[in-house]
């Protein structure tokens, strides 16, 4: 076991690294604009005076490097610095914004990972047949459709054409939670169907794959009944490539919202980031970026951790 | 109980009962599967799901028919080599080239064949359709039809255009670190590790935000984006290849590096390449049209799918189409490309055995 | 043999059909076969002759884009093609055992060895789950498996080769079965490793008069094995008999070709005089792969005119010894020299006219020439790329080295490698590194890949190659009998050292150093009886008396 500690805290230094070069790469970006944040604010009609006492209130006069700590130091114990636009802490505006797309992608979650792994196995089983055809082209189609698309499509008719869900997310906090549901519903099914469709396809790929190795083989040679292939021999193997699905698709979640939050005008983070890339709320755009990218790798990490701890070479080693 | 009912479960039963017949196992259950999910159907939504279920067979027909009849006309217009791969396109993918063919006509001829200007203003603001205006005029009054056209050359050709950015960079970068390998290899792969950690969405609003949203801004940071995807795959790719004696023989000859890249590596590389491209293109397409989409794509005037969907979104409240056609389009293609794509992957897979 | 019992499995007329391109190709047209209680069948093909089709057959198993299109496969009475899914698998693992080429691969890396050993007979309730798991030890203890009682509570990939696939043949045996399919068990193991599991696959077959199918390529381990020998030719039968007149008397073309025992047979050289310089000197070379050592101290070298094959199983470090000389794995300690002058030790610092001087002709001609270039292209680059050659000057040199490797320059100039066959790949390998006009060729493994009778053609060539052009050889083989064709001299490599190396005339005569005699002894012989005397030989006690004790 000492083995897979290792290798463990080594992928999850490699994780904490790579999110390091990240937040650098992030804030370094910033530095890249034609002048800098405070011409970049107050525009080409500022006077000098104007803009160094602007510079001086956010900082600029320093390094970058040690700004970058500062940021940096900041950002660990939530502390992202102000908007420009309204001077609120960065925090404040995406506290509250950030659990409302977590509650999103949770509620789609919830739905999809079960769904598409069910349907994903059954369509391994039936590999060739005319129903795996039709799911492939179905898939296909689903995978191809911009969001936005989909979006439309169920506000038209389950909104506009029936009007059995709101076709705007909006939220109070005295809702109950199944009005919440009800509220978010048309959302969270505009990522389930674009998600369940991906990690069909993929959870397929994984499991044939994982069907077409020898031992499987020698599994129905020594006469097992198919029950027994698949829980016995095949599934103990398919945690890996599963939970490398499920994190992969989690993480498309995590992108995927941001259009979607846009279509259903839902108070969300990924809103809130295109607002901020349209309005150049460099310290909003920053945040954003560091959370969403965050997410993703820690996904990722997850998964790879998960494949570690699922592997039989690994956990019972020479 | 009306005719079109009667009609209607007569034609499923009847040839479910053919197909049962003529031991045609794929038909018979897709006929009769049909027919019990219309029992269901038909109760819970009358006629009219009864219709929507005609229709869209009808348009699946017509669709098959399309993909089969422009299957043959490829099959003879081609030589003997590539008319023996044709022969073994599913229709799905035939229909994908079909598509395929009608944007690239519609993206080259756009000035032919749009009846007005992509800026254009010509009537009231979301005039409807009348025998001028095919799909009725946009919120500004400019003809629906001509900027769908036009959009077909703006969103395509954006697309491609970053797709072989990315492609170039990716691949030429890819097939050096497999025939280096050593620290470029190393050094090359950390940081693509890095880039691909980061959602491309995220990455591509960043440096948005930062570089104002300029076309050839906007197609270099969607290239650069893309490239780390393409490295990957042509890194396997190559690396697979570069393992052959045949290439431990050439370097052994001395041959530089831009030899075994050219003669040795490409040749052994196109078909998994060329799929690539493909399903790259989606992913750039989709990105394209959802930066749009957010207002951060392709700008006004210039016709646009993405932006298309959005300025005219307001018409969905009233129960129109109208801003789902560019979507769809969008939609279309993609699904026309990944269709082709499939069925190149399932060849060269094939092949290999 | 024992007297043998009645008929276990029949097969007559067996056609199976595979999905390729959206169609279903024939690719057994029509076998029969009949095997009797306790006895063994060989079956004995090239690959794609459809000897593991069939044995999956006799299953009534079809791999998945495959199926059992015509004939029967009748089994202890019960017909196997129309029989049900249920009733067919029911008789797997139980009656009928399966022998997998890959163990490695074939056991679920998920699971103990025992608890994969239990699993059939514990499903088929022949025993109960502690039982079963003492008569797993015993079967391992029979199989002279080390640790019998612990071995099985390891997981796969924590056991050696050699050892899992006598795990896999105790398995196979677990519920006592009446047949045993056998699928190449031993062609993924070295030779000295082979014996052992040959041995002991025979002696427990032997033991429980357990019929079994013994599918291989290998001829010289099949006539250890088989009662009978079944020879099969893409999909066809071509011939069957007993194993002794089958060796003694073959009667078709096909078999015979087989069968030939090698006829070439080239005088020995007598190694020239100490004032003649070599072509290429290895002086105390070491090398390694990152921190693991994989030569020491090697030295050898090799004449002009010579052939010196350098002999060992794998992992001995022949392959390393020919990477170190070409350069691509620069040795850490020791020298090459060239024609008395010392080489740099990468070929990346070596020049045009150096590497031009030393070529390489490959074992897998499939993979030695890129499948999209041109015959005459793939020919024509060292000619065009070393000497300059051009237009009608390239065609003419192509033209003639087609010549010499004897094909036709008509015919193959334009063709491209996958439209060959495996010996004429080979030789357009050669004639690549004849174009470049070399004084030294390395020939790593040239004829293993290759059938006897085309392999011989390939070394003839080689040594009128060698006559005309005065070329030296360094001859990299596992194979004995390349070695006695062709040698002049012989090194022989254990685990990245020389064991032993001088005349091959020597070497063939005792005494030998102890591994060169376990090596030369190892190797299968055309002979039944080989295996046998070869144990009684080595003392091996014969397993029933070991295992009865």
């Amino acid at each position: 076991m000492a083995d897979v500690g290792r290798i463990i805290l080594l992928r999850l230094g490699l994780g904490i690294l790579t999110l390091l070069v990240i937040s650098a790469l992030i804030f370094g970006a910033v530095e890249l604009l034609p002048g800098d944040i405070a011409q970049a604010v107050l525009g080409q009609g500022a006077t000098e005076e104007t803009l160094a006492a602007l510079r001086t209130e956010m900082g600029l006069d320093r390094s970058a490097p040690v700004r970058y700590i500062d940021w940096l130091a900041g950002a660990i114990v939530g502390d992202f610095g102000v908007s420009l636009l309204n001077q609120q802490p960065v925090a404040d505006v995406i506290g509250p914004r950030f659990a409302n797309t977590l509650f999103l992608a949770a509620y789609a979650a919830v739905i999809a990972v079960p769904v598409a792994i069910l349907l994903g196995i059954i369509v391994a089983l039936l590999r060739n047949t005319i129903f795996d055809r039709v799911a492939n082209v179905a898939t296909l189609t689903s995978i191809s459709s911009p969001e936005f698309f989909l979006g439309y499509i169920l506000i038209l008719y389950f909104s506009v054409k029936t009007g059995w869900f709101p076709s705007i997310a909006k939220l109070s906090s005295s809702m109950t939670f199944f009005e919440l549901l009800e509220a978010t519903f048309l959302p969270a099914l505009t990522m389930v169907l674009v998600v369940v469709a991906h990690m069909m396809r993929m959870t397929r790929a994984a499991i044939i794959n994982l069907l077409a190795s020898p031992y499987i083989e020698m599994a129905r040679l020594k006469g097992a009944p198919g029950w027994k292939v698949i829980t016995l021999h095949a599934l103990p193997n398919a945690w890996a490539p599963i939970i490398n699905v499920v994190a992969l698709n989690l993480a498309y979640l995590i992108t995927g919202v941001v259009l979607v939050e846009v279509v259903f005008v839902y108070p969300g983070i990924g809103q809130l980031l295109v607002d901020a890339v349209t309005k150049r709320d460099f310290p909003v755009v920053q945040a954003c970026c560091l959370i969403f990218a965050a997410t993703f790798i820690l996904l990722n990490l997850a998964a790879d951790v998960g494949a570690i701890l699922t592997n039989p070479r690994l956990r019972h080693p020479k | 109980m009306n005719y079109f009912i009667i009609g209607y479960y007569a034609l499923l039963i009847g040839g479910s009962c053919l197909a049962a017949h003529y031991k045609q196992r794929p038909a018979f259950l897709i006929l009769f599967s049909l027919t019990l999910a219309s029992f269901v159907m038909g109760i819970i939504g009358g006629e009219d799901a009864l219709w929507a279920v005609t229709i869209a067979a009808g348009l699946l027909a017509l669709a098959a028919g399309t993909a089969y009849s422009f299957r043959e006309f490829l099959i003879v217009i081609s030589g003997p080599q590539t008319a023996r791969a044709l022969r073994t396109a599913p229709l799905t993918a035939a229909f994908g080239m079909f598509v395929i063919f009608t944007y690239a006509v519609l993206g080259i001829f756009a000035p032919v064949i749009a009846p007005y200007g992509e800026a254009e203003v010509i009537s009231q603001s979301f005039a409807p359709a009348d025998e001028n205006m095919l799909l009725g005029a946009d919120q500004l009054g400019r003809d629906m039809f001509s900027r769908l056209v036009y959009g077909a050359r703006n969103t395509v050709g954006l697309a491609l255009v970053a797709t072989a950015i990315a492609f170039f960079i990716g691949a030429l970068l890819g097939m050096i670190a497999a025939v280096k390998q050593g620290w470029f290899d190393q050094a090359m792969g950390r940081v693509i590790d890095v880039v691909m950690s980061i959602p491309s969405l995220i990455f591509a609003l960043l440096l948005l935000s930062i570089f104002g949203t300029n076309l050839v801004i906007l197609v270099i940071i969607i290239g650069v984006i893309y490239s780390p995807r393409v490295y990957r795959l042509t890194r396997a790719v190559a690396g697979n290849v570069v393992v052959m004696d045949y290439i431990e023989a050439a370097k052994l000859r001395g041959e530089g590096m831009w030899y075994l890249i050219r003669r040795e590596i490409l040749p052994n590389s196109t078909a998994p390449l060329i799929a690539e491209f493909g399903l790259e293109f989606c992913f750039v397409f989709l990105l394209v049209a959802g930066l749009s989409f957010l207002g951060l794509g392709i700008q006004p005037p210039t016709a646009d799918w993405g932006s298309m969907v959005r300025e005219n979104a307001t018409l969905i409240s009233f129960g129109e189409l109208t801003p789902l056609i560019p979507a769809g389009a969008i939609a279309l293609l993609t699904v026309a490309v990944n269709m082709v794509v499939d069925w190149m992957l399932f060849r060269s897979s094939g092949l290999k055995e | 043999m024992a007297e043998k019992g009645n008929v276990l499995l029949k097969i007559e007329g067996l056609r199976i059909e595979a999905y390729a391109e959206e169609k279903w190709f024939e690719i057994v047209h029509g076998v029969d076969l009949l095997l009797r209680r306790g006895e063994v069948m060989g079956l004995i093909g090239e690959s794609g002759a459809g000897k593991s089709t069939i044995g999956l057959a006799a299953m009534g198993f079809a791999r998945d884009g495959c199926r059992i299109s015509g004939g029967s496969v009748e089994f202890d009475g019960l017909e196997l093609t129309t029989t049900s899914e249920t009733d067919r698998r029911r008789l797997r693992g139980s009656r009928i055992a399966y022998v997998a080429q890959s163990a490695a691969a074939s056991f679920n890396p998920a699971h103990k060895l025992i608890d994969q050993h239990t699993e059939a007979p514990v499903h088929y309730r022949i025993r109960k789950r502690m039982e079963s798991q003492e008569d797993a030890m015993e079967l391992y203890q029979r199989l002279r498996l080390p640790n019998p009682r612990e071995i099985g509570f390891r997981y796969p990939h924590q056991v050696s080769g050699g050892q899992l696939q006598r795990a896999m043949t105790a398995m196979a045996m677990s519920c006592r079965p009446d047949l045993i399919i056998f699928d190449e068990p031993t062609t993924a193991l070295d030779v000295t490793t082979q014996i052992e599991v040959l041995a002991a696959i025979r002696d427990i077959v032997d033991q429980f008069n357990t019929a079994a199918i013994y599918i291989t390529h290998d001829l010289a381990v099949v006539a250890q094995m088989a009662d009978v020998i079944k020879v099969l030719l893409k999909g066809d039968q071509v011939e069957e008999s007993d194993t002794r007149s089958m060796l003694e008397n073959p009667q078709e073309d096909y078999t015979k070709s087989l069968w030939a025992v090698r006829s070439f047979q080239r005088a020995e050289k007598d190694r020239p005089g100490d004032e003649a310089v070599p072509v290429v000197t290895v002086e105390n070379i070491d090398a390694s792969y990152g921190p693991v050592k994989v030569l020491e101290d090697v030295s050898f070298d090799v004449h002009a005119g010579m052939t010196v094959a350098v002999v060992g199983e794998s992992g001995s470090g022949k392959s390393t010894a020919a990477r170190c000389i070409t350069g691509l794995l620069p040795p850490t300690k020791g020298r090459i020299l060239f024609q008395g002058e010392e080489l740099p030790a990468s070929y990346l610092a070596r020049t045009k006219d150096q590497l031009r001087q030393a070529q390489m002709i490959y074992q897998m001609a499939d993979t030695a020439l890129n499948p999209k270039i041109r015959i005459g292209d793939i020919i024509g680059r060292p000619a065009e790329f070393y000497g300059g050659l051009k237009g009608t000057d390239l065609k003419n040199r192509v033209d003639e080295l087609l010549d010499m490797i004897e094909l036709d320059p008509s015919k193959f100039y334009g063709r491209y490698p996958p439209e060959l066959s495996g010996g004429q790949k080979q030789r357009v390998g050669i004639a690549r590194s004849l174009a470049a006009d070399p004084t030294f060729i390395i020939c790593d493994e040239v004829t293993s890949a290759l059938d006897q009778l085309v392999a011989e053609g390939i070394l003839r060539l080689l040594d009128r190659l060698q006559q005309d052009l005065n070329l030296a050889y360094m001859f990299i083989t596992h194979d004995l009998a390349t070695v006695r064709s062709i040698a002049d001299e012989v090194v022989v490599m254990k685990q990245g050292r020389v064991v032993e190396q001088g005349q091959k005339s020597e070497m063939f005569k005792p005494p030998h150093h102890p591994y060169t005699d376990l090596l030369l002894s190892s190797v299968p012989e055309m002979d039944p009886d080989w295996l046998t005397t070869l144990l009684e030989e080595r003392g091996v006690d014969n397993v029933g008396e070991a295992a009865t004790t």
